[in-house]
C-alpha cells in the first residue's frame, strides 16, 4: 500500500460514490469543515475534505482548493444540482453513514498506516 | 494557452477579466473564481499566489452575491501581481472595521445553512492579499480593492 487513493477510502470505509474520480488521486491528509470561508482558508490540495454540507457552493469551493474529494457525513446526502455541477467540474463526491468525528478518526488511521509502511 | 512562467506576459502586458453577478447568484460566483484560478494557472503563476487570489477572488465574489444586490468582479493580471476589484450596488457596509473582525457577520439563518456567514471571508482576504481597502457608502454600495504582488526572484 504505497498511496492510499479515494478507492481504497471507499472500499475501506464504505462509501457512497455520486461522482466519480477520472483519475486515481493520492490521499494526502484530511480537513473537517462546515464552514465555507473556514474550508477556502485551509483545505489543502490532495485532502479530503469531511462536512455536513449537501448544497451545490461545496463544488466551487472543493474546485478551488483542489481537495481530492468531497465526503459528506452522517447519512446525508448531496443535493441532485450538488451532482449536477460535481459531474460537471470534475469534483469528486463521496458520502458516509458515520458522524464526522468517527470517519474522521477512521481515515487519520489509514494514513498514519500508510505513513508508517512509506517511511518505515 | 502554453505555460511559458508568467514572465511570458511581458514588462507591460497585462490580461484582464470582468464578471457580472446578481445578488444569490452563487453558482456565478462560484464559476468567477473558478475561471480566474484557471486563467492564473494557464499564464503560470506561482501555486501560492493562485491559491491566494483564488481566496481573496472567491470571497469577494461570494459577498457581492450574499450582501449586495449586484455587483462586478475586475481582475488585472500582470507579471509583478494580481489586483481585484469588486464593486457591488448594495447595503453597504455600516462599520468597517466591525465587519473586518473575525466571527461578526449580518448574514441571514438561512445563508448560514449552506455554509455562509461565518465572518471570515473579510478577515481571509486581509490574510491572503498583501493588501486591500474598502470604501463603502451605506445604501449605495461597496467597492474593495485587494492586490497580490509577486516577490522578484
Ligand atoms: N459587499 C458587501 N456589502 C455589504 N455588506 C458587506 C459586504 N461585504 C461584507 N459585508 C458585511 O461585512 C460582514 C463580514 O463580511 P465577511 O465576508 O467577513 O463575513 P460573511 O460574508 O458574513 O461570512 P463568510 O464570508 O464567512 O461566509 C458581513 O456579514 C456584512 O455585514
Ligand atoms: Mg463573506
Amino acid at each position: 500500500m504505497r498511496q492510499l487513493t479515494l478507492n481504497d477510502l471507499a472500499e475501506k470505509l464504505q462509501l457512497d460514490f455520486h461522482t466519480y474520480p477520472l483519475e486515481a488521486k493520492e490521499v494526502t491528509g484530511g480537513y473537517v469543515g462546515d464552514l465555507l470561508s473556514d474550508v477556502m482558508a485551509h483545505a489543502r490540495d490532495g485532502q479530503v475534505w469531511l462536512t455536513i454540507q449537501v448544497h451545490e457552493n461545496i463544488v466551487a469551493v472543493a474546485l478551488l482548493t483542489n481537495v481530492a474529494g468531497v465526503i459528506i457525513t452522517g447519512g446525508r446526502k448531496p443535493l441532485p444540482e450538488t451532482v449536477k455541477r460535481a459531474r460537471e467540474e470534475g469534483v469528486v463526491i463521496l458520502s458516509s453513514k458515520l458522524p464526522t468525528f468517527t470517519l474522521g478518526g477512521k481515515i487519520y488511521r489509514l494514513l498514519e498506516e500508510r505513513n508508517a509502511l512509506v517511511h518505515g | 494557452m502554453k505555460i511559458y512562467g508568467r514572465q511570458c506576459l511581458g514588462k507591460k502586458a497585462f490580461l484582464e477579466l470582468e464578471y457580472q453577478m446578481e445578488g444569490r447568484d452563487f453558482s456565478v460566483a462560484g464559476t468567477a473564481a473558478s475561471q480566474i484560478k484557471k486563467m492564473l494557472t494557464e499564464v503560470g503563476f506561482e501555486p501560492e499566489i493562485i491559491r491566494r487570489t483564488t481566496v481573496v477572488a472567491y470571497e469577494a465574489a461570494m459577498n457581492i452575491v450574499i450582501h449586495a444586490f449586484r455587483g462586478r468582479l475586475l481582475v488585472h493580471i500582470e507579471a509583478d501581481g494580481i489586483g481585484l476589484t469588486a464593486v457591488d450596488e448594495g447595503p453597504g457596509i455600516a462599520d468597517v472595521a466591525m465587519a473586518m473582525q473575525e466571527g461578526y457577520s449580518t448574514a441571514s439563518p438561512s445563508i448560514r445553512e449552506m455554509g455562509f456567514g461565518a465572518g471570515m471571508g473579510l478577515p481571509n482576504i486581509k490574510r491572503h492579499a498583501d493588501g486591500m481597502a474598502i470604501e463603502t457608502r451605506v445604501g449605495e454600495g461597496t467597492t474593495l480593492k485587494a492586490w497580490i504582488i509577486c516577490k522578484k526572484g
